[in-house]
């Protein structure tokens, strides 16, 4: 869980990078207080700043979801996952806490 | 993913085979506000960036993706020039 803090502008990337937004995401504790030090996520759902959002920070995973555009399965033969270990999967409405 | 700053720069005119040619930089990681953040490490740039340039890294296992022949052994590697970052609070 983390809350969008910033988005990053650039010209110079990586070609896997191109027609992605990299957003900075700070790790957010189970009450939403700031926990630990902020990083960068391509987004994937519209994300905003302020947001908070859900963020798989996982290559295999990324790789998986850049590769398969939302299909289900493993990653295809013969293809390689990109360069991407971060990625915000969904924005939070809520937590419920007990 | 994470934000950098780059210190420096690594010359080893002897490498595993798969990253002859391949630039190595000092970069110092940062947070939003651009305050350190972690030790400085060495990465692989792929972006032709330079010393005293804002970039971000990818590390582990999709560091080596970055690069081409892809199955080698790094721990970082560059792959933006950042211009800017826009941040809601420091």
């Amino acid at each position: 869980m983390c809350r969008v803090v910033g988005t990053v502008v650039g010209a110079v990337h990586h070609p896997a990078y191109d027609g992605h937004k990299l957003l900075v995401v700070e790790p957010l504790d189970e009450r939403g207080q700031p926990a630990g030090a902020s990083f960068l996520a391509v987004d994937t759902v519209q994300a905003g700043i302020g947001d908070r959002v859900l963020v798989n920070q996982e290559g295999n995973g990324a790789g998986q979801i850049l590769l398969r555009h939302g299909t289900p399965g493993g990653i295809p033969k013969g293809e390689r996952r990109p360069p991407i270990r971060s990625l915000i999967v969904g924005v939070i409405d809520r937590v419920d806490l007990a | 993913m994470y934000l950098s700053r780059v210190v420096g720069t690594v010359v080893a005119a002897r490498k595993y085979a798969g990253l002859e040619g391949i630039k190595l930089l000092i970069v110092q990681p940062l947070d939003h506000a651009q305050r350190a953040s972690g030790e400085p490490h060495v990465a692989c740039d792929t972006v032709q960036a330079g010393p005293g340039d804002l970039v971000y890294c990818v590390s582990a296992r999709e560091a080596a993706l970055a690069l081409e022949p892809w199955f080698v052994p790094v721990d970082a590697a560059i792959v933006g020039i950042v211009e800017h970052v826009e941040a809601v609070r420091p």
